[in-house]
This record gives C-alpha cells, structure tokens and sequence, in this order.
C-alpha cells in the first residue's frame, strides 16, 4: 500500500503516460472548441505522478472508504484530470471526445456525480482546499489512514477562502493534507505578480502554519521525492510546483492568450506533431 | 420541552439527540455556537464538533469535505452569513453536488432585534429557494423545530433549516408530526385561508381569532416546507376559500408569500395578500418595536385580510 522509495530516478514510463495525457488534452479542447488548454497542461507532471506513483486508488473500487482524496480546486484544468482518470482507467478513452458537448459527463468543469474518480464538483474557483479540510478531518474523525491532495492554480490563491482553509488546515493540525499549487505565475489577466502580486508565495504558506516545499513541477524527479516525505509530517504540506503555463506545445508555453482558447485544427495538429517529436526523442 | 423557547434551543437540544444516537452526525458552527446553540453538541462530542472560526465560505467547504466521507454534517452560523457570505459556497460546493448538508441558520429576519440590519436576514429563503434541490423548511415553535432537526437528519441532501433568535410561543398541538413538504392546517375555516411560516405563525392564529369577531371564518395553514411547497393542502384550502393572506418575518420578494404566489397563478389564480418586510432594511428596535414598525403583527395580517374581503375595519 505504501509508495515505494525510488532512488534511481528513471522516469521513462511516467513521462510516457504524461505525453499521453498531454495529446489528450489538445485534442479533448480541439474537439471542444473551447476550454482551458495553458492550465490544463501546467499540471500534467502532477497529475501523472499523483495518480500513478502517489494515491493509494483502485479504479475497480472507486467508493473504497480509506482511499486517498484527490481534489481538483482549479476545476478549469478539467481537461488535464480527464485524460489521467482515463489513462488511469476510471473512465473509458471514449468519453474525451464528448468535453463540454450537451448531454456528456465530461462537464466544462468536474462534476463529482458525472464523472467516477472526481471526488468532488469544482469549477468556481478558491473552495477546494476547504473541501479537502472537510475530507481530512473526516479521515482523523473516523481513524482511517487515507491522504487528501488539492491541487491548486496560483491564480486562485488571491482568494481569500484559500486562506481561511490553510489557517484552519494548521489549526486542525492536519497532516493528511497536501495542498500543491500549480505556480505557472499567469492568470487571465497577465501574470500574477502584475494582476495582484503572490510573493511572497512560499512565505505567505509558512506563515499560515504549513510546511512547504518548493519544486519544479515538470521534473518527476523533484515531485515525487516531494510527494516521499508525507508519512513524515506532523502539519499540513504546501507544494509550491513552479510550472510553465502551456507547458510542452511551443506556441502555447509561457503565453497568456492560451488560458482559455481552444487550439483551431491547424494549430491542434501542430501541438500533436510537437508531441510526436518529444516521443521520439525519449 | 419548556413553552417560550426560541427555536435555535430546540436545535441545539436536538443535536445533542441525535448526537447520542448517530456517530455520522457532525456539527460545524462559524464562532456562533453559543449563539446557534450547537454549543451544546460541541461539549458533550467535542470530536464530531468543528468550529471555522469567522470564516462561513470556509465552514460551508469543510461541510462539503465530510459530506463526501459519509457524514451528516450541520453548519451552523447566522442566517445573514450563511446565505449570504457562503452563497456561492452552498451553491458549487454543496447544491450543485447534492451534498448531504443541513445549513441551520438561527437569527432570522427582523426579531433578531437590537443589532440591527447588518445581522437580520430578510431575503435568506429567497436566496435559498432559487438553489436547485435546496429544501428550505421554517420551523414555527420548538416543538417542530426540535423535530424538523431530527427530520432534515434522516432525509438525504441539502436543507436550510430557519431559525429565530426571539422565543416564540408553543403553537402547534401535543400530537403534531412534522414531515418535509407537508404543511399543517392548524385552524379550519371557509372565508380566507391565512398561510405562515416561523415565528409568524402564531400571529396568524391570533389574527384568525380577531378576524371571527368580524365575522370571517379564517383557515390557518403552517407551511413550514417552502420547499418544496405543499400543493395539496394549500390548493384544498383555497378552492374552499377562494383568498390567501400570506405572512412571513422576511421579505415579500421571493419569500413564502412568492411561493404561495408561484403556485396560485398557475394552478388556482384568486387574491393574494403578502404581510412581510416591503423591500427594507431591518434596524435596531425590540423585536416588537420592529415587527410593528414593518408591518409583521396579527393587526396587519387582520387588515390585510379585510381589504381581501372587502368588509370595513370596525
């Protein structure tokens, strides 16, 4: 049950399962027409190494009660946590066509009764680390060992909800709780420093009562080592995961036009063969 | 249970029930839990109680959180905060997920009394009845709110239970049951049929009796379930009475009096008469100072009533 120590640091397969991901999720919002590509691909490292190397989960029992929590805060990244539940096998393959189109499950943002594995309905943003408060304190309610993950955009930290949630996180004491923040340092207005300054982030975190780390959260080899220390903490973790907004599509990298645009097919196809490069190379 | 309690007591009292009888029951409160009177659930299982601190939107989250885990979660604040500061928080993190929380909010409406408008609610079952599958229930006396407390915890999803800060007299009898979505015919009549709700209802019986001197024969209704809304007892009573007063310690926007409305146009359209708060602000007062300053006392919902008719106040 207990995440093994891997000293080598050889990621091929995770890297793997990311590009996968990665393809999913251009050509989920392609499809779509819309959606939310540059934050979608900013958290795909995370979402790949939480899913297969972090959370004790089986897809074959998706209710089990002592199960590790994941919670999507920034639900606009639905894309991304799509296409890992389907690599993950909580969903078929099948339904990422349907993104966004009337009558799927895949909802422009997660919806925990749609959608197996999405343990709860995200979307506006700033509630998601409550919610993981509440999930923590259920598991110390009820004894069980199980772990809560947020992941959360750095944009969204400007919400002050986010806040009472940490400062009530260390008040509880709960070290079953890992918040990570996805910091791609740009929201739909520009990037954050300039929209409504963060820094300093890491700081505000510690200040709140967390221990924190600091990591580059494209590198498997700083987020999983991250991810090792959990069974030895005594109070909540913050992950600050420095990422780069439209991470592995050239055009898209570090640009903010890419927050909520859907790539048009030429530009789609593009993203695709970009991909295909970085496969041949590993 | 003791006559002149407010229905908050009756709540508290009615955690601690279920408390002893549930280990899935937990309470949550926003720094208001003498207030609210989950304080006494708090002392008696400190480990299911949760207190947010001044932060609703937070609370509403953590409820969320332990709702998924297979609780039965209470959150407790202020009426005024718990619609308002968390709205949003109820509607994503608790409605639109179909969450088993019961929002039970205390100091509602006018009577709240001396700290004025920032702390009286007087759109909150407006507010709350919009939310898609939201039950919003109001209780009238301690006796259906100690009641309506142990219902809304065997009924799964969301509810937002109202309760009042000001003591309300014992109204309903020895044998009443409360269900959700099932209003209570408390008097019957044929000349006009009188629906309230919380702490209105008695000013409604009170109004029926003065209103026989006059010689109308009223129908008093206790619709504690606003939602959802008891069409059968409310269509059967006015096919026989033809009119409605409404009365409500909230406003007539959107409140019980809009509900009543809602299903009278479409179903049974006759007069309706709203007694409820004129699209106000509250303000400090004794809680008898203010329901007769906005037009909340068994006088107005006698007035109303005649005007409906159409017999001269003598």
């Amino acid at each position: 049950m207990f995440e093994t120590f891997e000293l080598v640091s050889n990621y091929t397969e995770l890297q793997a399962i990311a590009t996968r991901i990665r393809k999913n999720i251009i050509e989920m919002i392609a499809q779509a027409g819309s959606g939310h590509p540059g934050g979608s691909l900013s958290c795909v490292e995370i979402l790949t190494a939480l899913y297969f190397k972090v959370l004790r989960l089986n897809p074959e029992y998706p209710e089990d009660m002592d199960r590790d929590r994941f919670v999507l805060s920034k639900g606009h990244s639905a894309p991304a946590l799509y296409a890992t539940l389907a690599q993950f096998g909580f969903i078929p393959e099948e339904w990422l066509k349907s993104l966004r189109k009337f009558g799927s499950p895949l909802q422009g943002h997660p919806d925990m009764k749609k959608v197996p594995g999405v343990e709860i309905s995200t979307g506006s943003l700033g509630q998601g680390l409550s919610v993981g408060v509440g999930m923590a304190l259920g598991a110390k309610i009820q004894k069980l060992g199980y772990r809560v993950f947020v992941l959360l955009g750095d944009g969204e930290c400007q919400e002050g909800q986010v806040w009472e949630a940490a400062m009530a996180a260390a008040h509880y004491k709960l070290n079953n709780l890992i918040a990570i923040v996805d910091r791609n340092r740009l929201q739909i207005d520009g990037n954050t420093e300039e929209v409504m300054a963060l820094e300093p982030f890491v700081e505000k975190w510690k200040a709140f009562g967390w221990m924190t780390l600091e990591i580059n959260g494209h590198d498997f080899g700083e987020i999983i080592p991250a991810f090792q220390i959990i069974p030895y903490i005594s109070k909540p973790l913050a992950i600050i995961a420095n990422t780069v907004k439209g991470k592995g599509v050239s055009f898209m990298e570090n640009n903010v036009d890419w927050h909520g645009k859907a790539p048009k097919p030429e530009e789609a196809e593009k993203a695709l063969k970009e991909m295909q490069e970085i496969c041949k190379l590993a | 249970m003791q006559k002149h309690l407010a229905t908050r007591q009756a709540y508290g009292e009615a955690l601690v029930e279920l408390g002893r009888n549930n280990p899935n029951i937990v309470v949550l409160d926003a720094d208001l839990s003498k207030s609210t009177y989950t304080v006494k659930f708090a002392k008696e299982f400190p480990d299911r109680f949760f207190n947010a601190g001044v932060a609703e939107a937070n609370m509403i989250g953590i409820a969320a959180g332990l709702a998924t885990c297979g609780f039965i979660v209470f959150a407790s604040t202020f009426a005024i905060f718990a619609t308002q500061r968390a709205l949003n928080q109820i509607f994503q993190s608790i409605a639109y997920p179909e969450l088993n929380v019961k929002i039970a909010a205390s100091h509602a409406g006018i009577t709240v009394g001396e700290d004025g408008a920032s702390h009286q609610s007087v759109d909150d079952i407006s507010i709350m009845r919009t939310i898609p599958g939201m039950t919003v229930i109001v209780p009238a006396d301690v006796t259906e709110a100690y009641q309506a407390t142990i219902a809304v915890a065997r009924y799964f999803g969301p509810v937002y239970l109202r309760l009042s800060r000001a003591p309300t007299p014992q109204i309903l009898p020895n044998e009443y049951m409360f269900k959700i979505g099932k209003a209570y015919v408390l008097k019957e009549g044929s000349d006009v049929t009188i629906i309230a709700c919380g702490t209105m209802v008695y000013s409604a019986m009170v109004a029926a009796e003065k209103l026989s001197s006059h010689g109308i024969n009223a129908e008093v209704i206790n619709m504690s379930t606003i939602k959802p809304i008891d069409k059968e007892t409310l269509l059967n009573s006015v096919k026989k009475t033809g009119c409605v007063v409404t009365a409500e310690e909230h406003s007539i926007i959107g409140g019980l009096g809009s509900a009543v409305s809602e299903v009278l146009s479409e179903e049974y359209p006759c007069p309706v008469k709203k007694i409820g708060i004129k699209d106000q602000f509250g303000q400090s007062g004794k809680p008898e100072e203010l329901l007769k300053y906005y037009g909340l006392t068994s006088d107005d919902i006698v007035e109303a009533t005649l005007s409906l008719k159409e017999v001269p106040n003598k």
